[in-house]
């Protein structure tokens, strides 16, 4: 087949590679045990809360959970424009304003 | 002797507990070690038939547990090899019939008679599936190369560090190579990625596994089988002895390899 396939050019993923990407993707909301509708509800208690002490363009709030061995990493990438309650010094631009990790471990 | 105690477990079922389970029982008794296998599916009892030793049975773990019979009654030794026992299920109970704290004692008492205990787990995350881990000092988890398998598999490795019991080893059973090779298969490397966790050994996919379970004669006694050197090996890990994990070859005919040299 993969013969065929080479003689009219198709270059569909393999199923190997489908698997693979399937598991990594249902085995990170496994092990966080975490709904998307939730995920929405950290992010917007997050933008909330950075808020007081920053102002950030919370259109661009960026939550993602990542692994690497049986640790998984939330990350959250929010553009920060500009302080709120100290008018002294002008920041801009994005910033990775806050890392946290989450241990993964099935349900414990 | 101090006995070494080792629950096989999976999530899912139908990936070979049982089959691990007696192969690595068997290996290790041919190897000279004084070994026990222990059926903790209660109702759903396996290990027996598929060692051969379903003939035999008088007595079984709920019986002991509940202490209608002393332990070694229930023991059935192997026919083939002397220093090799077999503590099988009850079929007619659940697994509510047995509890943890009740599995713990039964090992403590089997621990000074023997070198290595085996504890074939229930499919399931559930009773069954703590009673098998609760004295366990190593667990072994058997994966297929699938999707569902793998998944499941990770729920009990998240499971088994919760539980403090170490970090469990990992079996992937029936790999075909000739899949892998053509991407049609989960590799070794893949599903150690994935649930990074460390590899014990590789059992390939084998029709010879069928055909001496037909028979009651696991595997891990033929010589030749690919399967059975596969057993064999993880039974010397086991003891500790320094056993390359092997890529598996593939079995072609010249057929096969003709269609290979088109594929490229």
């Amino acid at each position: 087949m993969r013969f065929l396939d080479r003689l009219f050019g198709r270059n569909e993923p393999t199923s190997r590679q489908v698997a693979k990407d399937r598991l990594q993707l249902v085995l990170v909301h496994d092990r966080i045990n975490i709904s998307p509708a939730m995920l929405d509800t950290l992010k917007a208690e997050m933008i909330k809360v950075i808020s007081k002490y920053v102002e950030i363009d919370p259109e661009g709030v960026e939550v993602t959970f990542s692994q690497s061995k049986r640790q998984s990493r939330l990350t959250a990438d929010i553009p920060v424009v500009g302080p709120v309650k100290r008018p002294t010094r002008k920041s801009s631009g994005r910033a990775k304003a806050v890392r946290s990790q989450a241990e993964a471990g099935g349900d414990g | 002797m101090r006995a070494t105690i080792v629950t096989i477990t999976s999530g899912k079922g139908g990936v070979g507990k049982t089959t691990v389970t007696a192969n690595l029982s068997i290996a290790l008794a041919m190897l000279g070690q004084r070994v026990i296998a222990i059926d903790t599916d209660i109702g759903l009892r396996n290990l027996d038939v598929v060692m051969g030793l379903e003939n035999r049975i008088v007595y079984d773990l709920v019986d002991v547990v509940e202490g209608r019979c002393r332990l070694r009654q229930a023991l059935i030794r192997d026919k083939r090899l002397s220093e090799l026992f077999l503590l099988p299920a009850a079929q007619t109970r659940d697994k509510s019939a047995v509890n943890p704290e009740q599995m713990i004692r039964l090992c403590d008492q089997l621990r000074p008679e023997f070198d290595f205990v085996f504890i074939d787990s229930p499919a399931g995350i559930e009773q069954g599936y703590r009673n098998a881990v609760a004295p366990s000092d190593r667990v072994l988890i058997v994966t297929t190369p699938e999707v569902s398998a793998v998944r499941d598999a990770d729920r009990i490795v998240g499971l088994v560090e919760a539980g403090e019991k170490g970090p469990p080893k990992l079996i992937i059973n029936r790999l075909n190579p000739a899949m892998v090779r053509r991407e049609e298969m989960l590799s070794t490397a893949d599903v150690v990625e994935i649930l990074a966790i460390d590899l014990i050994g590789v059992v390939p996919e084998d029709p010879a596994v069928i055909v001496s379970t037909n028979r009651g004669s696991p595997v891990a006694l033929d010589g030749k089988s690919p399967s059975g050197q596969a057993f064999r090996n993880i039974a010397g890990r086991l003891m500790g002895k320094d056993i390359p994990i092997m890529p598996i070859k593939e079995s072609a005919n010249a057929l096969e390899r003709l269609s290979r040299f088109l594929r490229g």
